[in-house]
């Protein structure tokens, strides 16, 4: 028969463990100011416009774990007038960086296609930086599910 | 060595702008996974890949935990002269890899 | 006797919940969104492809080169007649390539990438298994454990894979479940598994037994679903959420 200060610290024990991994309530605010800071790290203070960034990601993703993202950007590509770099940003990962892609008038065209890893539905964001010193953006919504019968690790 | 796939025209217009398809075998353990016991798994990425041709780079990467595992990287680049472009991926742990392809510019 | 026919009677419904007629069969891929089977049809840079690279790799490196010579001759057709009856006993393709590389543990990286190499072989053909006086029982005992209730939830496969499939799970479409694809790229493992593997995670998810690797009761499951997949094209490897 178990003792009830054993009983007590045991549950302690199990209590205190996951809350070790546990995330904190405003997480979702936490990201969301990441993932600004982590855009001004990139302009600074310059304007973002809307505008020339097409970002092509499924609307509603069956598995976050590998989601197919393009990001092309209007631009002739010439020496005087290119992308210099696009960036990949999500609002709700652990933390907002996706990839940057240093590009120039050597790429042709600037288009970058990946798999990405969205944890959870909410905004995708893609910043092409250009050689004007100007800032271009689009910003897309998307719904992360989940694939059924999950094995948490299991072989 | 990892495996890493590259797909380069064998043969393209002076002036066409190619596409380039690269793929690397890499978990992209994102250091925010935990084992049963709680733990941490640390990070072990592949940080960057970038692209040469003929000496010159003609892309860079910048990646980050949030690239699936396995990272795919397409983009282009405009087929100058015959040559040989080179790939090299680099990451944590000190992970190298790098891949040539040819390509003849008509 | 009474008890026996109450348990019966409770067994009745399921089975007589029918099967998925042939004209309704459809594969897991159909099931997918548009860009999901993209990665599927990417031969250059699907989640697949270094895995099958790996495998071509070791079918010379590994010596079965030596015997069985060019593989897209040899081993055509051969996974989509697999489980079959090899020495008199039910084996997987996973037993058989372990049965000549016994040193390749059931889910490591190097049989799945054989398995995968092997299976890919087969991709287009028809399934076929075998079905006769020496299979019958695999197949029925597969057939039963498809239908039958188990583990925490009280839940048989065919609850949702017969009875509900193309409904929502958590806003995920539910499959019919065919083996078209094993061994399979899953996003969810962010690597190729096997159908075993794929089991167990039901498994786990029903809350029931977790059944090891190799189990019999796992090799008259997937000879069953094989079976109940019959005539459908082998697509391995698959990619699947």
């Amino acid at each position: 028969m178990i003792s009830r200060r054993h009983f007590l610290l045991l549950t302690g024990v199990a209590i205190a463990t996951p809350v070790k991994a546990q995330l904190p309530p405003n997480i979702a605010e936490i990201r969301k100011a990441a993932l600004q800071e982590a855009i001004k790290k990139v302009i600074g203070d310059a304007q973002v416009r809307q505008g020339k960034v097409k970002v092509d990601i499924p609307p509603l993703i069956d598995n976050g774990n590998a989601v197919p993202v393009t990001v092309e950007v209007e631009s002739p590509m010439t020496q005087a007038d290119h992308v210099k770099a696009i960036h990949l940003f999500t609002e709700r990962n652990p933390q907002p960086y996706v990839f940057t892609a240093h590009l120039g008038p050597r790429a042709g065209k600037a288009r970058v296609a990946t798999r990405a890893r969205i944890a959870d539905s909410g905004d995708v964001v893609a910043i092409a930086q250009m050689s004007d010193g100007s800032f271009w953006s689009e910003s897309v919504k998307v719904i992360v599910t989940l694939s059924a019968c999950l094995e948490e690790g299991l072989i | 060595m990892a495996r890493v796939v590259v797909n380069v025209p064998a043969e393209a217009k002076k002036g066409e702008v190619i596409e380039i398809r690269t793929l690397a075998g890499h978990p992209m353990e994102t250091g925010f996974r935990r084992t049963q016991l709680g733990e941490l798994v640390p990070r072990d990425i592949i940080r960057s890949l970038v692209c040469s041709y003929n000496g010159v780079e003609v892309f860079r990467a910048e990646l980050h935990p949030a690239m699936a595992a396995n990272p795919l990287l397409t983009f282009t680049t405009v087929a100058t002269e015959s040559g040989t472009l080179e790939f090299r991926w680099s990451g944590d742990n000190g992970f190298s890899v790098t891949e040539k392809a040819s390509i003849k510019v008509v | 006797m009474k008890e026996v026919l109450l348990a019966f009677s409770l067994f009745l419904p399921l089975i007589a919940v029918g099967e998925i007629p042939l004209s309704e069969r459809k594969s897991g891929y159909e099931f997918m969104s548009r860009e999901t089977r993209a990665m599927q049809d990417d031969e250059v840079t699907g989640p697949a492809v270094l895995t099958l690279l790996d495998g071509e790799a070791l079918w010379g490196k590994l010596g079965c080169q030596g015997c069985h010579k060019d593989a897209a001759v040899s081993m055509k057709g051969v996974a989509a007649r697999y489980p079959a009856m090899v020495d008199g006993k039910l084996t997987t393709l996973e037993q058989q390539v372990r049965h000549k590389a016994p040193q390749l543990g059931y889910e490591s990286r190097d049989l799945l990438a054989l398995t995968a190499f092997v299976a890919k072989q087969s991709r287009g053909m028809p399934i076929e298994v075998e079905v006769s006086n020496r299979t019958r029982p695999s197949i029925d005992r597969g057939n039963e454990f498809f239908h039958r209730r188990q583990g925490q939830l009280n839940l048989a496969c065919a609850q949702c894979h017969d009875a509900n499939w193309g409904k929502k799970l958590a806003g995920t479409p539910v499959p019919q479940a065919h083996p078209t694809g094993y061994p399979l790229y899953r996003l969810e493992w962010q690597s190729v598994g096997s159908i075993t593997r794929r089991f167990r995670n039901c498994l786990t998810g029903m809350r029931a037994e977790l059944l090891p690797h190799g189990a019999p009761e796992l090799v008259d499951l997937e000879l069953y679903l094989m079976w109940r997949a019959r005539g459908m094209k082998m697509e391995a490897p698959a990619v699947r959420p």
